[in-house]
């Protein structure tokens, strides 16, 4: 079995699993309750905080635990727009963001927000100059995501942070939850107000992530309850995903240089491997420093990308059509549209997503079996379509 | 300070005659034990010195250890020098310059223990004062009341030159007087008895009496945070936690309300003693003061202590309140001592407390509780050891923290 579907989601470490189980049965306590158990539990949760606020140079009250990367945006997006309505009604994005981004900017335009979505160049990248343009005196907050779930682009969040330091009033919110653990981003460093991550997508347990929210910024909570984080998220702490979170994140820190650089060679052979490949296009720039580490995006013009998914599944081997979370539609990927692609070229999309735990062989292997379906299915495009 | 040596000293321990040698090594196991977590740092004697040969071992990391020490009066950073002139004087100036804060008089002092060096004492100490004093123009002279004495020491191979002295804790080392029973309540006094008791030399247990569950566990967090403090001082402390709730629930039913205090302590003496015995010390050491509360006053220590012939150590008996915490703070226990967490002394305290006990009568009472010595030898039989260590050292050994593994 080969597994190339890493940002959909990565299988937990067994540290982390281990960390898991051994928290919910040794400190199942509620850390906010007066006797030892929730002692025991409270002084867990505020080192795991501290752990996960190390890791981005941050201050632990900076760290606010949620169930994930959709409501940390969810929260970040409308937590701040709520908050800051008063001095206007004006939001920034891109075309680009995942749909926890993109769907809350749409409900907030339908609560009567105006919303910019900028598109993206053709190799998937936004023009900073092109936020710049659209900031306007009522502009409460910009969204842009750090690296692209569907191509892997990376997009220029530390110099549009630069450019909003003389615009005070504007919030940055950064969904950087395909490149925690991958690229070195930190918030407070890089001008970023709000920036999501999710523990599964670095080998941490699914259901937790945090946002990191600078300690000036204020954000209306979502959810009405107990006044846990701090009163923006109500709710008893996930004490046993929050500890796997910091282990995922801590081990991840440690070995993200390490990685990094593995992953880029492994990257590397793969682009080789897949530009000898008839009829297949690669996705996004070729500039390495433009592009994560961990993600490859190619179209395949004229097949539909689920049958490409499919045909791949018969070697064993899992790759991925766009964003899990929408690969279920029939339409074609809103992304791969606003990079200027045309409807077929962007119902074709193939993503391919690693981890540093691949070997070279994998890679072999990969691009081996990616040759024999291409030209499978290329043949039978010819024929008549493969519907 | 860029020291190379530390050089140590000990006062009292000069008084001790012929059992100065056993001082003496008990003096360097616990600067040993200090030094642990710097394993480069050698100790050397010589010349009837006592040296830590740094190694590279950072100086202030060491020193701050060293002033946890006890039976040290001072010790002083060395830094040493060839032996030729030019050396001598290059690192005498050096000194002068990294004294913080700057002296503005000093005086040179030379020893010579190596009779062939060229220069006698006197011309030593001319050439020296001559090389610095114009290098140094806010700096004079004064042999009588020298803000700092720079001290040489030329030795057969080398030359040792300092001049701070930084004092240490005095006292004895630790365990050179052997070992006693800390009864340790979680307030501000007994941590204060505890390391005074330390400070003569005396290696302790602690024990702690617990009545869960009417005191909570953060009470019983808050002995262990007081232990790790002691620990500090003596690199780990055994803890022994005893459970007694079920004697106090039943002398509160069965005994006269003004006299419950002295027989919950006569109770917790026995059981101090015998804890005592089973771990062979040979002292109880309580943070009694004199007329603080009504089980402190004459008749009621009297009545308290007369449960063991062991010797009693109350080393905070006559000070005043304002010099215990003082202490405290010095030692940082206060901190703890004042977190709000109701202990076992404060729990079902009656209303009038006798001051005057009649020991006659407490005796006939207890004569009456038939059940009391199961209890007792239940109580021992129940209690809790763990061994604190000092929270101050990163690299204590074999400390498992559960929950560092998990993160």
């Amino acid at each position: 079995m080969l597994y190339f579907d890493h940002a959909a989601t990565t299988p937990p470490l067994p540290e982390v699993v281990d960390s898991v189980a051994r928290t919910m049965t040794q400190y199942f306590g509620n850390p906010s309750s007066l006797h030892r158990l929730g002692k025991e539990a409270e002084t867990l949760l505020r080192r795991a905080r501290e752990v996960i606020a190390g890791a981005l140079r941050a201050q632990p009250g900076e760290i606010i635990f949620t169930s994930g990367g959709t409501e940390g945006n969810n929260l970040a997006v409308k937590g701040a727009a709520l908050q800051y309505r008063g001095r206007g009604r004006h939001i920034i994005t891109t075309q680009i963001e995942h749909p926890s981004v993109y769907e809350a900017c749409r409900q907030l335009e339908r609560e009567g927000y105006e919303v910019t979505y900028l598109p993206a160049d053709a190799s998937g990248r936004i023009d900073p100059e092109a936020v710049r343009a659209a900031i306007r005196k009522d502009t409460i907050l910009v969204s842009v995501m750090h690296v692209n779930n569907e191509t892997g682009a990376i997009q220029p969040v530390e110099e549009i942070g630069r450019m909003l330091k003389s615009e005070p009033r504007i919030v940055l919110h950064v969904d950087a939850v395909q490149s925690v653990g991958k690229l070195e981003l930190y918030p407070e460093q890089a001008g970023i107000d709000l920036m999501t991550g999710s523990a599964h997508k670095i080998h941490g347990p699914r259901g937790i992530g945090f946002l990191y929210c600078r300690s000036s910024i204020r954000l209306t909570p979502l959810l009405s309850g107990g006044g846990q984080e701090g009163g923006v998220r109500s709710g008893t702490e996930a004490l046993p995903l929050i500890a796997g979170m910091a282990k995922a994140v801590r081990l991840a820190a440690e070995s993200l240089r390490d990685n990094r650089s593995r992953l880029f060679r492994l990257r590397g052979r793969l682009v080789d491997g897949l530009e000898g490949i008839p009829g297949l296009k690669l996705t996004g720039a070729r500039e390495e420093d433009r592009m994560a580490p961990h993600i490859v995006h190619f179209t395949f013009p004229g097949v539909k990308s689920e049958v490409f998914v499919h045909a791949l599944e018969e070697y064993d081997i899992y790759v991925s059509t766009r964003s899990a979370c929408s690969s279920g539609s029939d339409e074609p990927s809103r992304v791969l549209l606003a990079m200027g692609m045309t409807p077929e070229e962007a119902s074709s999309g193939i993503r391919i997503s690693l981890s540093a735990q691949h070997t070279e062989e994998d890679i072999d292997l990969l691009v081996d079996r990616l040759r024999a379906v291409a030209e499978r299915l290329r043949s039978l495009h010819r024929q008549g379509g493969t519907r | 300070m860029n020291a190379d040596l530390i050089l140590l000293r000990y006062g009292e321990l000069s008084l001790k005659g012929r059992n100065r040698y056993k001082f003496e090594q008990a003096l360097l196991d616990h600067v040993r034990r200090m030094l642990k977590p710097h394993p480069r740092a050698e100790i050397r004697q010589t010349n009837g010195r006592v040296l830590i040969e740094l190694n590279g071992e950072p100086y202030e990391a060491v020193r701050e250890r060293l002033g946890r020490g006890f039976g040290l009066s001072s010790f002083s950073p060395v830094m040493r020098a060839d032996l030729d002139l030019e050396s001598i004087r290059r690192t005498a100036l050096e000194a002068v310059r990294s004294m913080d804060p700057a002296p503005r008089t000093f005086k040179v002092q030379v020893r010579r223990p190596n009779k062939s060096f060229p220069y006698d004492s006197p011309r030593l100490n001319h050439l020296v004062a001559s090389y610095i004093l114009p290098r140094c123009p806010e700096l004079k002279v004064d042999v009588h009341h020298p803000d700092a004495v720079l001290q040489i020491e030329v030795r057969d191979d080398e030359a040792y030159v300092f001049s701070q002295v930084v004092r240490g804790l005095g006292g004895f080392p630790l365990g050179s007087s052997g070992k006693a029973m800390l009864m340790l309540s979680g307030g501000i006094d007994s941590p204060v008895a505890g390391w005074m008791a330390m400070r003569r030399g005396v290696l302790l247990e602690a024990v702690h009496f617990h009545s869960f569950p009417y005191t909570s566990e953060r009470a019983k967090q808050k002995v262990i945070d007081l232990c790790g403090r002691l620990a500090e001082y003596s690199g780990e402390i055994r803890l022994h936690l005893v459970h007694f709730a079920d004697i106090q629930t039943r002398l509160l039913k069965e005994a006269n309300e003004n006299l419950l205090i002295t027989l919950m302590r006569r109770a917790m003496m026995r059981i101090t003693e015998r804890l005592a015995l089973k771990h062979k010390a040979l002292g109880i050491v309580t943070g009694e003061n004199l007329g603080q509360v009504a089980s402190q006053t004459l008749p009621s220590l009297h009545a308290i202590g007369s449960v063991t012939t062991l010797p009693i150590i109350r080393p905070l008996i006559t000070m005043d309140k304002e010099e215990i915490i003082r202490v405290a703070e010095q030692i940082g226990t206060y901190e703890i001592s004042i977190l709000p967490y109701e202990d076992c002394c404060t729990l079902f305290v009656p209303k009038h407390p006798s001051t005057n006990p009649n020991l006659h009568v407490i005796l006939q009472l207890e004569e009456r509780m038939s059940w009391l010595e199961e209890y007792l030898a239940e109580a021992v039989e129940r209690t809790e050891t763990m061994v604190i260590a000092d929270a101050s050292d990163p690299h204590r050994p074999n400390v498992s923290d559960p929950m560092e593994q998990l993160l």
